[in-house]
C-alpha cells in the first residue's frame, strides 16, 4: 500500500460559515495502481489531491504514505516524502515558470533534492525529454514556444525527474484537445508500466478515466459517493450521480443524440450543503428518506435506494458503424507499423 | 441558403512572411441546421469564424473569397453596416465565458446593453423585462434575481448561459459557437448542448459549432466539415461522416475519443500536432502525421473530391 487516506477533511472559513470542501474521505492506493477521483468542479477532488501531498493542512484525518503518517511530520522531515510524491497540474500554461528554460525547469527538482552532480542532472534532463517524447534541443527553449500538449509533457518530465513512487495527476488532460488528450493518456500509461508508478488521477470526465484507472472514486460535494473497480463501475454504476456522469459523455453516434436528458442544476454550494443525501436536490430517485438522512458509504456506494435503481439502459454506450470500425482498425494498425 | 463561404482565404503578415491561416474554404449553412467544424487547435477554425464576423485583428486580413449571408457579401459591407449586422443577423459565443463578460457590471446590465444596441426606442423598464425574459429563455433559475448578479457570482455553466442570452438577444439568424463547452465540466457541457438544441428548435436559427471533439459534433451537428491546417479535408452530413469516415485525419480524431463501449487499453492517438502555418508542407498537409501517407501525397495538395453523394474528402488514398 503506497497511500492511505483516512477520514480526510478540509474546512475553509468563509463569510457565512464553514466551507466543507472535503468532508471525511477515505481511500487506499496500491503500488502500481491508478485510482481516479472523479466529480464536477467544486466537488473537492483537487483539494483532496493537495491534502494527500500535504500542500495544504487537513482539518481532520490522516494520510499515510508507505506506512508513515505524513500529516503529523514536522516540515523539516517532509523532504524525503516530497521527493517520492509528485504532481502534474491541470493548466500547462500556469504551471511552468515562463522565465526558465525547459531544461532548468526539469532539472530544478533534482537540484532541490541534491540528486547527482550538475553534469549527471543535465544528462538526466536529456533522458527525461526523450522519455516524454520531446527532443534534446527542447531543453534550451522557453515554455511559450510549446503547445499545450508539449507543455504537459514537460510537466510530466519534471514530476518524474526525482523518480517518485506516487504521481498525483490533477486533471492533466482537461485543458487539451481530444487528440492531444489521447497522446498524454497513452504516455502516462506507458510511463506507469515502465516505472511502476502509482497514480492518483483527478478528472471530471469518466470517459478519460475509463482508459486510465484501475479503481474509481466518484466524489460529490466533499464526499465519496461510489468507490469501485473500474470494470464494475462502468458495467454497473450503482449511484445515480455516477450514472449521470456516464450519461453526460458525448458519444460518437449521431443516432443517439439527445437520448438521455442531462443532469439538471448546478452543484449546490458547499457552504450550505443540502441536508440528508447531498445529491438529493438533483436526483430523480430522491425520497423523503434522502432529504432527511445522509446515506453512509456501504459496500462501495452511498445511496439509500441503490438496490431499487432501474436497470441501466446501456444503449447510450453505442459504438461506431462497421465501416468506421474497420477503417479505424486499419488506421491503428498502420500507425502501429509506423512507430 | 443562410450562409455560403466561397473559397475564403485569410492571411497574417508575420516576420517570416505572409501566412495563410485559412486557405480556400467553401462551406454552407442552412437555416435551422447546425454545421459542425471540427479540428485541433491551430487548424484555423477560430480564424475562419472571426473572418466571417469580420472581427479579425491586425495583422490578420481576409485576402480572398466571399462570405454570402442570405445572398449579400459581408466582405463588401462598410464598418457601420457590419456593426448593425453583428448581433442582429449573426451573433457569436466564445470558449471562456469569464473573459467574455465584463467583471464590473451585473449580467443584467450587460444583457440590457446588448438589447439597447439594436433598440433605441424602448424604455429602460421594458428592456429590463426583455433581459429577464432572455435569462429565462436560457433556463437560468430565478431570472429576476440573477439579473443583478455579477459574473463572478455565477458558475461557469451559468456564465455561458448568460453569454447565450446576450448573443440571442438580437434574435440572430446565425449563431457562431466557438468551443462553447470546452472549459466546462462534462455534465454542464451536456446541459449547454441540450439548451442550444432547444433554442435552435424554438428560433430556427442556423448554428456554426466549432469544436475539437467529434463527440460534441455527434451530439449537435447536422453537417460536418473537418478542418486541418487551414483547409477543409472532409465534408459530409453528420450521419454519413460517422457511418463512413474517409479522411485519415477524421479517423485519428475518432480514435482519440474515449469509448465506453470498448474494453481497450490504448487510445488510437494522432502523433504530433498541427504545424504552424509557415511550416505547412507543399503536398497534403496531414501527410507528415498520416499513417497511410505515400510518396504521391507529398507532391501536391489533394483536392476535395466526391466519394459519395454529398460526401467529399481530400485524400489520395481514400477510400481506405
Amino acid at each position: 500500500m503506497i497511500l492511505r487516506a483516512e477520514n480526510l477533511a478540509k474546512h475553509f472559513a468563509a463569510p457565512g460559515g464553514l466551507v466543507r470542501a472535503v468532508d471525511g474521505v477515505s481511500f487506499t492506493l496500491a503500488r502500481g495502481e491508478t485510482l481516479a477521483l472523479v466529480g464536477e468542479s467544486g466537488c473537492g477532488k483537487s483539494t483532496t489531491a493537495r491534502l494527500v501531498l500535504r500542500l495544504i493542512e487537513p482539518s481532520a484525518g490522516q494520510v499515510a504514505f508507505d506506512g508513515e503518517d505524513i500529516t503529523t511530520l514536522p516540515p523539516n522531515r517532509l523532504k524525503p516524502f516530497r521527493r517520492r510524491a509528485q504532481i502534474v497540474f491541470q493548466d500547462p500554461y500556469a504551471s511552468l515558470n515562463p522565465r526558465l528554460r525547459v531544461g532548468d525547469t526539469i532539472q530544478e527538482p533534482m537540484r532541490v533534492h541534491g540528486l547527482g552532480s550538475a553534469a549527471e542532472q543535465r544528462a538526466r534532463v536529456q533522458e527525461l525529454l526523450a522519455l516524454v517524447g520531446l527532443a534534446p534541443f527542447h531543453a534550451q527553449r522557453y515554455p511559450h514556444e510549446f503547445s499545450g500538449g508539449q507543455r504537459q509533457r514537460i510537466g510530466i518530465a519534471r514530476a518524474l525527474a526525482v523518480q517518485p513512487d506516487l504521481v498525483v495527476c490533477d486533471e492533466p488532460v482537461s485543458a487539451l484537445d481530444v487528440s492531444i488528450q489521447a497522446q498524454v493518456v497513452n504516455l502516462l500509461k506507458d510511463l506507469q508500466q515502465r516505472f511502476g508508478l502509482s497514480y492518483l488521477f483527478i478528472a471530471h470526465d469518466l470517459g478519460v478515466v475509463k482508459h486510465m484507472a484501475d479503481r474509481v472514486a466518484v466524489m460529490y460535494l466533499g464526499k465519496i459517493v461510489e468507490l469501485a473497480e473500474k470494470r464494475t463501475l462502468f458495467a454497473n454504476p450503482r449511484h445515480p450521480y455516477t450514472r449521470a456522469l456516464l450519461a453526460a459523455i458525448p458519444h460518437p453516434d449521431p443516432a443517439l443524440r439527445g437520448r438521455v436528458k442531462p443532469l439538471g442544476g448546478d452543484l449546490p454550494s458547499p457552504l450550505n450543503p443540502p441536508p440528508g443525501c447531498r445529491f438529493h436536490t438533483r436526483c430523480a430517485f430522491a425520497t423523503e428518506l434522502c432529504r432527511r438522512e445522509e446515506p453512509a458509504l456501504v459496500d462501495g456506494v452511498a445511496c439509500h435506494h441503490t438496490a431499487e435503481l432501474p436497470p441501466l439502459d446501456m444503449a447510450y454506450a453505442g459504438g461506431l458503424s462497421e465501416t468506421a470500425t474497420r477503417r479505424l482498425a486499419r488506421y491503428a494498425q498502420a500507425a502501429g507499423q509506423r512507430n | 441558403m443562410l450562409l455560403e463561404l466561397e473559397n475564403l482565404a485569410t492571411s497574417f503578415r508575420t516576420s517570416s512572411g505572409e501566412v495563410r491561416a485559412v486557405d480556400g474554404v467553401s462551406l454552407t449553412v442552412q437555416p435551422g441546421r447546425t454545421l459542425g467544424i471540427v479540428g485541433e487547435s491551430g487548424c484555423g477554425k477560430s480564424v475562419l469564424s472571426l473572418s466571417v464576423m469580420r472581427l479579425l485583428a491586425h495583422p490578420g486580413r481576409v485576402v480572398g473569397g466571399r462570405v454570402m449571408l442570405e445572398g449579400r457579401d459581408l466582405l463588401g459591407l462598410s464598418g457601420r453596416e457590419m456593426r448593425a449586422l453583428r448581433g442582429r443577423d449573426i451573433a457569436m459565443i466564445f470558449q471562456e465565458p469569464m473573459t467574455s463578460l465584463n467583471p464590473v457590471h451585473s449580467v443584467g446590465f450587460q444583457i440590457t446593453e446588448a438589447l439597447r444596441a439594436h433598440d433605441t426606442t424602448s424604455s429602460d423598464s421594458s428592456l429590463k423585462r426583455d433581459a429577464i425574459a432572455a435569462l429565462e429563455r436560457v433556463r437560468i433559475p430565478d431570472p429576476s434575481k440573477s439579473f443583478d448578479k455579477f459574473p463572478h457570482q455565477l458558475s461557469g455553466g451559468m456564465r455561458q448561459r448568460v453569454m447565450i442570452a446576450m448573443a440571442l438577444a438580437g434574435r440572430p439568424k446565425l449563431l457562431i459557437a466557438d468551443e462553447p463547452t470546452t472549459a466546462l465540466d462534462v455534465t454542464v457541457q451536456a446541459q449547454i448542448l441540450d439548451l442550444l438544441r432547444d433554442l435552435q428548435a424554438e428560433t430556427g436559427m442556423g448554428i456554426i459549432l466549432i469544436t475539437h471533439d467529434l463527440g460534441v459534433i455527434a451530439e449537435m451537428a447536422d453537417d460536418v466539415a473537418v478542418m486541418y491546417a487551414g483547409r477543409v479535408v472532409e465534408r459530409a452530413s453528420a450521419r454519413e461522416l460517422f457511418e463512413d469516415p474517409q479522411h485519415p485525419y477524421t479517423l485519428g480524431l475518432l480514435g482519440s475519443i474515449p469509448r465506453l463501449d470498448l474494453d481497450r487499453e490504448r487510445l488510437t492517438a494522432i502523433e504530433g500536432s498541427v504545424p504552424p502555418p509557415f511550416a505547412w508542407p507543399p503536398g497534403c498537409r496531414f501527410a507528415p502525421r498520416c499513417p497511410f501517407a505515400e510518396a504521391a501525397c507529398d507532391a501536391a495538395p489533394p483536392p476535395l473530391r466526391d466519394l459519395a453523394p454529398g460526401h467529399q474528402a481530400a485524400c489520395l488514398r481514400a477510400p481506405l
